[in-house]
């Protein structure tokens, strides 16, 4: 049993309006010192067997299929633990 | 000769496809019903991607959609040549099946837009825009939170260089890059918009125009001159 972690983002060039309004408000609640904020989704998989080369391939798979749209989105593979 | 046939399919989540349908039915055409699950295009003539909110814009706008076991008849089809329109929902979906470039993204304000939109008609050469006048206004309904058109900048160029916007607001709604309401492919057989020309078919209704007949007879008249 293994977790992967996926991370999406939307590409750096790609305007976030989400991401700005949550750096909007973060002054309003006295959170200062912050200079700009992303959203982005992250998905956890949980794996039948080991992470090994071959099920991390399967999940890159995943993430270019469906997980992220390549168009818009990058993505992040990881083991967590 | 037998009327030339629409299909007109529903997701899980549609909500336009009674008016796709009835607008379809206004120009004399016949409306198919096509349902997602369904590995059959009934031999329909052209198809209409309606808006709404298809497997509840779970993941992304139309992510979940485009591996519909009916899209996996349609995408091939499409790419053969079969006319096919997507308004809203359905543009998204046929960006993320990549029949068309780029992606609908949130819209800039954050804000649903909900509007009576003017727009201009820039390609009249495509299955659906044929009834347009050259560079002709238009009003259609716009209702959407996620139709702010994206694309890399190689991929703009293109789209403008090779006269792939059909579509363009007059007064942007939401931020989409140049202004962008609506595109075609390279065949122009497939060809997706934000808004929603069957919702402007019939005055009873208190559309803001009957403009969006256009589309359905346009199809219509490619359809029956083929």
């Amino acid at each position: 049993m293994a977790r992967v972690i996926v991370d999406v983002m939307l590409k750096p060039e790609i305007l976030d309006p989400q991401g700005q309004a949550i750096a909007r408000a973060l002054p309003r609640l006295g959170f200062s010192g912050v200079s700009a904020v992303r959203q982005g989704k992250r998905f956890e998989i949980e794996l039948d067997g080991p992470a090994d080369e071959a099920a991390l391939d399967s999940v890159r798979k995943m993430a270019e299929t469906l997980l992220a749209n390549t168009v818009i989105e990058d993505y992040t593979v990881r083991v967590e633990g | 000769m037998s009327a030339a046939r629409v299909g007109v399919v529903t997701f899980p989540g549609t909500l336009d496809d009674q008016d796709a349908a009835r607008a379809v039915r206004l120009v004399g055409a016949e409306a198919v019903p096509l349902w997602h699950a369904d590995h059959d295009l009934k031999g329909v003539d052209a198809v209409f991607l309606p808006g709404g909110f298809s497997y509840g814009d779970y993941l992304r706008c139309g992510a979940i959609s485009r591996f519909a076991p009916l899209m996996e008849e349609l995408i091939p089809a499409a790419r053969a040549g079969l006319p096919v329109l997507g308004t809203c929902n359905g543009f998204q979906i046929l960006c993320e099946a990549h029949l068309l470039p780029g992606a609908l993204t949130r819209n800039a304000s954050l804000h649903y837009v909900c509007r009576d939109q003017k727009v201009r008609i820039e390609q009249t050469g495509t299955a659906w825009t044929n009834s347009f006048g050259a560079d002709q206004e238009i009003v259609l309904p716009v209702k959407h939170g996620e139709g702010r058109y994206v694309a890399d900048t190689d991929t703009l160029a293109a789209l403008e260089a090779g006269g792939h916007v059909v579509v363009r607001y007059v007064g942007n709604p939401n931020g989409s890059m140049n202004d962008i309401a609506g595109i075609r492919n390279e065949a122009g057989n497939v060809v997706g918009l934000m808004p929603h020309p069957e919702h402007a078919v019939e005055d009873l209704v208190g559309a803001p125009s009957t403009d969006g007949l256009g589309f359905f007879t346009s199809i219509l008249k490619k359809l029956v001159n083929a």
